[in-house]
């Protein structure tokens, strides 16, 4: 099944993805650089291309409360943020994720102040990785659009019924434009049919009141149900994925895709746009003979422990790149990959590679320098195990 | 792969040809395109940069261009704008003039002037010289041709402007491959 094909930047790819996903409401407050997402999908309302209520709110805080509002009542509700908007919205995002309510939201991965800026690297999302909400990092403009009707699909998953949040990076993709096909509607109908709310859904014809307090005696049992069923969501993520490679030919192997990881001695994980880069210099250090994979980690949360331990068995070292930092600490994602492997008594060497930090290039010299190091720190030479990628300061 | 940087000024809509140009190449060439802007505020007048990369293979590598294979410059006041930068030995810069002379004085790879501004003052009755150079582009480079340039334009702009930008773009071809023989 194929569609039309369309040269569109990633933000545009959004805004596609959504309109084949028929939201019945948008709440949208604009911020550089998802602005061209809301600004698509207004025009689209306004031609009638999309049969939905536009909400122009003052507010990512009721961008957000809004939708929860729309998808109590069992509606399908759609918004996207950015960087502080994200952070301002931050509140109301486990009223969404504790209410289980399926939520959809596009998040163009921008730094955060202060110094202020507007370029992209993941700082933001990795702030809201408590927050409930299932996190997915795209690579391609054609991987954001599917990755919105997918999003649905997982989100609204009676097994699910968890918020999904879709991480673009900003300008590297929400920018950038590329060659993108646009599924037909109906075959996106046929993957994605209209919401069903369960019963505790809010109605105007049998009214009732939903007391979202539990105290102490029953607290700590919605939080580890909620957090079950979420690690649970784990196995709908592939299922999900593979039915739409069914669909529409497109298969992004579930939580993570692993290229050339089979017989390499050292391993890069990356999350999001770096990703293509890395594919360029794997495939160029595979034809110098050296034996280097790379993971794609496309989920955090669900973290995909069983996935990532299975590809990273043999590598004698790992590298992680995070465009984040803890402060105090080190990259997020690195954190979450060293407690997988303890988890399962692995124990390469690991090294942790941040990058691209305030929209910092990440260039192929850069990742070939972390692949250097992978096999120095393989080879036992005593390396930083932070390490921070194409700086000017001393560490 | 081909990599193309083109030196506008914020207004002149170096990014909207370098958008069309990737449009040229993958919706109607059939082969693999990426395009996008110097990233960040925009602002009228101020020296802007738009990047294209062609390629029969899939572009998965969005890192910057740092050594392209074209610079297409299509103001003269911005040759000390950063147009020197990251050149290679076989990069050809295009340039919106009618005497390349001084600036193939300045450097040793090939320069090539195309002199769209009048023709567009002609025909569309602006100095717009952003769909003109395409013509001298194509004039160059066989990689995307002039029909699908074409086809490009009139998808991406509104007919009227369509039009006139495909009247300037055959006229600068032309007049460039004129000047090759």
């Amino acid at each position: 099944m194929s569609g039309i094909r369309k040269f569109i930047c990633g933000d545009d790819a959004v805004a596609e993805g959504v309109r084949l996903s028929r939201p019945h409401v948008i709440s949208a407050y604009p911020i550089t650089p998802q602005t061209i997402v809301v600004e698509r999908l207004s025009e689209y309302v306004e031609e009638g291309s999309l049969k939905a209520r536009y909400m122009h709110v003052e507010s990512e805080h009721s961008a957000m409360s809004c939708a929860i509002g729309v998808s109590s009542v069992g509606a399908r509700a759609f918004t996207a943020t950015s960087s502080q908007g994200l952070l301002y919205m931050a509140e109301t995002l486990p009223y969404a994720s504790g209410a289980r309510l399926p939520i959809v939201m596009m998040n163009a991965n921008r730094s955060i102040a202060t110094p202020w800026n507007i370029y992209g690297d993941q700082m933001d999302a990795m702030f809201l990785l408590n927050s409930g909400w299932i996190q997915y990092y795209v690579e391609d403009a054609q991987e954001a659009l599917d990755m919105m009707i997918q999003g649905y699909r997982l989100a609204e998953d009676p097994e699910v019924m968890t918020p999904v949040m879709i991480n673009v990076d900003g300008f590297v993709l929400t920018h950038t434009y590329e060659l993108v096909e646009i599924p037909d509607q109906a075959g996106v109908d046929a993957f994605l049919p209209p919401l069903k709310m369960p019963l505790n859904s809010m109605s105007l014809e049998a009214p009732k009141s939903l007391s979202i307090s539990a105290g102490n005696d029953t607290n700590m049992e919605f939080n580890m149900k909620q957090h079950l069923d979420m690690l649970a969501a784990g196995t709908r993520i592939q299922a999900v994925d593979k039915a739409y490679g069914q669909a529409f030919g497109r298969y992004y192997h579930g939580a993570l895709e692993k290229i050339r990881t089979e017989d390499a001695e050292v391993i890069l994980i990356t999350a999001g746009t770096v990703t293509g880069t890395a594919r360029v210099v794997v495939d160029r250090l595979r034809g110098e003979g050296k034996k280097v994979g790379l993971v794609k980690l496309r989920v955090l949360r669900p973290f995909p422990v069983e996935e990532l331990t299975e590809a990273l068995k043999g590598a004698e070292a790992v590298g992680v790149l995070d465009k984040n930092i803890s402060f105090g600490y080190e990259g997020t994602i690195f954190t979450n990959v060293n407690s997988a492997l303890m988890a399962r008594a692995m124990t390469p060497k690991t090294m942790n590679f941040i990058g691209g930090i305030g929209g910092r290039d990440i260039t192929k010299e850069n990742l070939i320098e972390a692949y250097d190091k992978l096999f120095g720190a393989a080879a036992g030479q005593p390396l930083e195990r932070v390490q921070y990628m194409n700086v000017r300061c001393d560490y | 792969m081909i990599e193309i940087r083109w030196h506008g000024r914020g207004g002149q809509g170096s990014f909207t040809a370098s958008r069309i140009l990737g449009a040229a190449a993958s919706v109607y060439g059939g082969i693999n395109a990426m395009a996008f802007p110097s990233f960040g505020p925009e602002r009228r007048g101020a020296p802007v940069l738009g990047f294209t990369k062609l390629s029969e293979s899939k572009i998965t590598d969005r890192s910057e261009i740092l050594a392209p294979d074209y610079v297409i410059v299509l103001d003269e006041s911005l040759w000390h704008e950063g147009v020197k930068v990251g050149l290679k030995e076989d990069t050809v810069i295009i340039i919106n003039t009618g005497d390349p002379g001084p600036y193939q004085e300045e450097v040793s790879q090939r320069v090539v002037g195309a002199d769209v501004t009048p023709v567009a003052l002609e025909i569309i009755g602006l100095p717009i010289a952003n769909i003109g150079m395409m013509g001298a582009f194509a004039a160059l480079d066989e990689t995307v041709s002039l029909d699908h340039i074409k086809k490009a334009i009139e998808d991406g702009m509104k007919s009227g402007m369509a039009v006139k930008n495909i009247r300037v773009i055959e006229k600068v071809y032309a007049s460039v491959k004129e000047a090759l023989k």
